[in-house]
């Protein structure tokens, strides 16, 4: 009697599913809710997702919100713009030429390692108390990711590519532009997903320093008079705010990347 | 006929302490196919390397003479072992890479339209290389060579990547092209079928340091020709003599290397 082959190529193919990852989010949220209405969790530590809603509501009602969110919105536009605009440059400078890629390097390595919300009270110094202080910790720190990232994809660019540029007897520009731009791109978007987050991070940490208006603020303020409600409302704004990000880095993949 | 002549003097290259290629000489007459065979790593990707001006010779040079056509944007063009394809670019935007900035808009759509007629890939025009089989890829490529109406074609194992059907089928469609664009073309391969079906000029290498061992001449166009035909079948058959004991020793150098 012949043995029947055992089928052994199970498992090891993960797939996404949208409905488990909503379903766990409202799940823990529920569960959440059932514990503070039980009075198994503490509000003044923990309020509930109902009473964190009705802040936020009040919050958007009365105009608040806007108001430290649009002080917020542009700070993270502008320093997350300067850090990256500079940052590709800089990353494409490294790439492509040798007489920038070791000086350059050894600045980012010596520099990359060190926490940025360190350097605010250096920024303080150099910009003053306002905006220019917290756009340049923006930007400082979105600026060396976005150079490794970008170095990084133009280095990953076949130079077999570049090499049939170069037999077609394409100009040094052209090579840049329909090779080298192209194929780093999806290291570089790559690097965004990451500089986003530390842009947030480092937003609030500096808003916490000195700012009287932006989310940053807004959660600290909140946190000295023990509002929990606005406090953790101050929190949902921040997480929206990065997966909304997070969401237009992926439609600018899709678009961007199709091809892949 | 069209196309340069392409003429190599005394050319040798080394990597370092390693010589690959020792005093070339040879000429690609105009229209000529010159295919060029020898063991692995006698240095035949290395010598159309240096053709076509993307490495510099340790010693010897490499001219042209004749007269390039107006319409040529790229003199001397390759065609790549692995195709070169850009998977961002849609295969009429492959084509179009090296028109850009040289023709006009309309110029650039009528060129890619006639090449893409010309390699069958028409109704293929916006789909994307990851799409297409590795045979479709290198009609790419070879659509891409055409379209700067080159004056000689430098291919480097066009075929090698792919499988034997069809590498079957698209030598024959090489042979009909390469002899309708009538360009001077230097043919790299290991194959020897391939050989003897598109050269005119067979150029044998020995390992390395490449040197030239022997010259060839199949005096019979290449369009008609079958690889069983007896005569071309015979010179296959002096060729692997040739190079048999070459390529053992290639095969056992890379194995202790």
């Amino acid at each position: 009697m012949p043995d029947p082959v055992r089928f052994r190529g199970r498992g090891f193919a993960p797939q996404d599913n949208a409905w488990a990852s909503a379903g766990t989010l409202l799940g823990l949220i529920a569960l959440w809710q059932i514990g503070a209405s039980a009075g198994w969790i503490k509000s003044v530590f923990l309020p509930p997702p109902v009473a964190i809603a009705t802040a936020l509501w009040h919050l958007t009602v009365s105009g608040e919100l806007w108001k430290h969110l649009s002080a917020s919105l542009l700070r993270l536009g502008i320093g997350w713009v300067a850090g990256t605009v500079f940052g590709v440059g800089m990353g494409l400078a490294v790439g492509l030429w040798s007489a920038l890629r070791s000086p350059i390097m050894a600045v980012v390595a010596a520099l990359f390692p060190i926490p940025k919300i360190a350097l605010v009270p250096l920024f303080i110094i150099w910009f003053g108390i306002g905006e220019g202080s917290k756009i340049a910790t923006l930007a400082f720190g979105v600026f060396f990711p976005t150079v490794i990232a970008t170095a990084g994809g133009v280095d990953n660019v076949p130079r077999g590519l570049i090499r049939m540029g170069q037999s077609f007897g394409l100009s040094t520009g052209a090579i840049v532009r329909t090779l080298v731009l192209p194929g780093a791109l999806p290291a570089i978007l790559s690097g965004f997903r990451v500089t986003t987050s530390i842009a947030i991070v480092l937003l609030v940490a500096a808003e916490m320093i000195g700012a009287e208006q932006g989310i940053g603020a807004f959660v600290l303020s909140a946190g000295n008079l023990y509002d929990t409600d606005n406090l953790l409302a101050g929190i949902v704004v921040l997480s929206v705010l990065g997966l909304i990000v997070a969401w237009g880095i992926g439609r600018l993949e899709k678009a961007l990347l199709g091809w892949r | 006929m069209t196309g340069l002549r392409l003429i190599l003097n005394n050319i040798s290259h080394a990597y370092r302490d390693l010589t690959v290629l020792d005093d070339i000489g040879l000429t690609a007459e105009p229209g000529e196919v010159l295919v060029l065979v020898g063991p692995s790593g006698c240095g035949k990707s290395t010598l159309l390397g240096i053709m076509g001006g993307m490495l510099r010779p340790s010693g010897g040079n490499v001219s042209v003479q004749g007269n390039v056509a107006e319409d040529c944007l790229n003199p001397l063009t390759y065609v790549f072992q692995d195709f070169s394809l850009l998977p961002w670019r849609t295969v009429a935007g492959n084509i179009a890479l090296p028109l850009e900035a040289r023709l006009s808009r309309q110029a650039r759509a009528e060129r890619v339209a006639e090449v893409l007629a010309l390699t069958g890939l028409t109704e293929f025009a916006k789909a994307w290389p990851k799409q297409l089989s590795g045979g479709m890829r290198q009609r790419v490529g070879i659509a891409r060579a055409l379209a700067v109406r080159p004056a000689c074609l430098l291919m480097d194992e066009p075929l090698s990547a792919l499988d034997a059907q069809t590498r079957d089928l698209l030598l024959d469609e090489f042979s009909s092209i390469i002899a309708r664009a009538g360009t001077t073309t230097i043919y790299v391969t290991h194959n020897l079928s391939e050989a003897v079906r598109l050269g005119q000029q067979i150029v044998v290498l020995s390992r390395r340091p490449g040197r030239i061992r022997a010259t060839i001449r199949i005096d019979r166009p290449i369009a008609g020709r079958s690889a069983r035909d007896p005569d071309l079948l015979e010179i296959e058959e002096n060729l692997w003599r040739m190079i048999r004991d070459d390529a053992a020793a290639a095969e056992r150098e890379r194995v202790d290397a």
